[in-house]
């Protein structure tokens, strides 16, 4: 029964799937499950969106939208068909074709990312053996359409904040890519499967995760870090820093290609989630063996919760980066930091098992940490501003 | 330690979540179709218009003297004159707007039609829910939808109000004080020159004392101090032209009238 359950989505695709014709049965699963993944993320869209106001609202000591259907749950309703009905206007000097076409592709490249990503116990629709190395091309083309975005609107705000998204989603793809590496080092495959695999074993209850090891946490600290800036996410969210830049590199946008935008947004950050507790979180197993009963995609989709809430949290908290502040982050500390982390684990490796290698690697890591963070502390005394003016 | 500020505010923000579910006091909001918040005093809208008594359309104080309509900078008031003339507050027949619009669509609520009006006529509203359908129309406020009450004025800006009313009864109170003089004086030297015409001074009399003998007790209560103040203001009425006031106040005599008054209360008008 507990098994049936875990595996009720598989059960129920087969199920389906035995009423048609051996010939279509393979393409026919495969859009069944397409179907799925799209119409699921939307649906969590959504109420992430009304979840976010109200707990955005909460952190302000408001109530958040509490209007449509019962607490604002329906909010999104309101909201979708607000932006369906919207009026769609291209200015008359974009790049009509790319204008278009930006906003697709990102949606696109998007949902492709999910393609990989395990969701519970077999249930992953591709399991590909370089899973990891599709999943980042696809997350590094959502840039082009951030810059086809920017460029096609043929805008000074637009390309402005398109500039900057490139510049920040580029610098901070580097640690994203750092980041997880040392789990392909570690686990010695690309596949997401075997990353979820290899983590699926416990000792005294408590499970094999890789943030629970000295280089795992701190490269899902700098995975954390990179995968808030490349969802362009509070407090990385300059390229669509309303206070100073319209909407960023969307400006130009309006109607449901601006709901397409924004659920790329969110989408992206499902994705980015999902793939931070796959490698880091042990994907769909469960936090303690004693609770693996629970079905699998209860996990995943619990993991993906609760990022949510602490992206969520993060943003109701924290302030924008200066542009400065944000490139000097990646390339002066969270670069650093990823290249060391990736030494750490191979030490790891090398020292085999026993207490000495958690001295050393956590050593390392808190040494270089409380070094690097100071001298990025003691930059910050500034002396009376003087001005000099020409002569 | 570097990450240490982002931690305080997670608790921070944390703090504010939960306590939000917990404490009313926190929050900063109120739900506003159903719950309001009182108006600051010094609130302001739209203009409107004020009225005595029950009748809206008689107990207007507009004289459609039109001075409004002249200072007003984005030029929103309209204003036609009536043909015939309606009794005022101290009973002086006056010529009345028989149109007077104000298109809000327009107006900046400078409230410079408030300051220079000699009637005390024109206030400002308090009244934001202006939101309609009809873009010209709606927006735009006859005489009927611009009358209030005195009353109404009295609750949206009491402060105000009070001083406006003493001041308003201040006026009445001189104006009858100078008729009854003036009818006394009549009296007296009709009584001086005929003593065998007494029937003529007879008819004189009764017409102006039921008018003054209510209001002079009223004016020993309000006109203490300002009356001295007011003393060179009020211009002789010119019975007949209409157009002038009984007592059309300068701006600096209106502060002077007012200042008695303020002291104990409330911010200063304008």
């Amino acid at each position: 029964m507990i098994d049936r359950l875990d595996q009720i989505f598989v059960l129920l695709k087969h199920w389906i799937l035995g009423y048609l014709p051996a010939s279509l049965q393979t393409p026919a699963g495969v859009i069944l499950s397409v179907v799925c993944i799209i119409g699921l993320y939307p649906a969590l869209f959504a109420l992430t969106t009304v979840l976010e106001r109200k707990g955005v609202g909460r952190i302000q000591n408001r109530l958040g939208p509490n209007r449509v259907g019962p607490f604002g749950i329906l909010q999104p309703m309101a909201d979708g068909i607000k932006s369906l009905t919207k009026e769609d206007i291209v200015p008359t000097s974009a790049d009509a074709v790319v204008h278009f076409l930006a906003p697709v592709i990102l949606v696109v490249t998007v949902f492709m990312g999910f393609a990989v990503l395990p969701m519970g116990r077999n249930m992953v629709l591709v399991d590909m053996d370089a899973g990891l190395l599709f999943y980042f091309a696809m997350g590094a083309s959502s840039e082009l359409s951030v810059f086809m975005a920017g460029w096609g609107s043929r805008n000074k705000y637009s390309l402005l904040g398109a500039m900057r998204a490139v510049a920040q989603m580029i610098s901070y793809e580097v640690a994203l890519l750092l980041s997880s590496v040392v789990i392909v080092m570690m686990t010695g495959s690309l596949s997401l499967v075997k990353i979820v695999e290899a983590q699926n074993h416990y000792s005294y209850g408590f499970p094999h995760w890789f943030i629970f090891t000295p280089w795992g946490l701190a490269g899902f600290l700098m995975y954390a870090i990179a995968g808030t800036a490349e969802t362009n996410r509070s407090p990385f969210d300059l390229p669509e820093g309303e206070s100073e830049l319209v909407a960023g590199y969307h400006t130009e946008y309006s109607g449901f290609k601006f709901a397409l935008f924004f659920l790329g947004e969110y989408v992206a950050m499902f994705s980015i989630s999902g793939l931070g507790s796959t490698l880091f979180l042990g994907g769909w197993t469960a936090p303690l063996a004693a609770l693996q009963w629970v079905p699998s995609w209860i996990w995943f989709f619990g993991k993906l919760f609760v990022s949510m809430c602490v992206f969520i949290w993060l943003r109701g908290t924290l302030p924008r980066l200066r542009q400065d502040q944000l490139m000097n982050f990646a390339w002066k500390f969270v670069l650093p930091m990823c290249l060391l982390n990736l030494f750490v684990a191979a030490l790891w490796r090398f020292l085999g098992e026993g207490l000495l290698r958690w001295v050393i690697c956590s050593g390392i890591l808190i040494l270089a940490y409380a070094v690097m963070g100071s001298a990025e502390m003691r930059r910050k005394h500034f002396g009376p501003r003087t001005y000099r003016y020409a002569e | 330690m570097l990450g240490e500020g982002i931690l305080k505010g997670l608790a921070e923000t944390a703090r504010n979540f939960a306590g939000s579910f917990v404490s009313k006091e926190r929050m900063t909001t109120v739900e506003y179709p159903e719950v309001r918040l009182p108006l600051p005093e010094a609130a302001r809208n739209f203009p409107f218009l004020v009225y005595d008594g029950n009748d809206w359309e008689k107990g207007l104080r507009c004289v459609a003297c039109q001075i409004c309509e002249k200072e007003c900078p984005p030029k929103c008031i309209y204003i036609e004159k009536s043909k015939d003339k309606k009794p005022d507050y101290v009973g002086k027949p006056q010529i009345y707007p028989a149109k007077f619009d104000i298109d809000i669509s327009v107006c900046m609520s400078c409230q410079i039609c408030v300051e220079v009006c000699p009637f005390e006529a024109i206030k400002m509203n308090t009244e934001f829910e202006l939101s309609t359908d009809d873009r010209f129309g709606g927006l735009l406020l006859d005489r009927k939808e611009l009358a209030k009450s005195n009353e109404y004025y009295h609750t949206i800006h009491p402060t105000e109000a009070r001083e406006v009313d003493a001041r308003l009864a201040q006026e009445k109170a001189k104006v009858e004080a100078k008729a009854k003089t003036a009818a006394e004086a009549a009296a007296a030297k009709a009584a001086a020159v005929a003593t065998g015409a007494s029937a003529a001074a007879a008819t004189a009399n009764p017409a102006a004392a039921p008018v003054a003998s209510p209001s002079t007790t009223k004016a020993a209560e309000i006109a203490v101090a300002p009356a001295a103040a007011t003393a060179p203001a009020a211009p002789k009425p010119v019975a007949g032209t209409g157009t002038d006031g009984p007592a059309p106040m300068t701006e600096s005599e209106k502060k002077a009238a007012s200042e008695p008054a303020k002291p104990g209360e409330g911010e200063p008008k304008a």
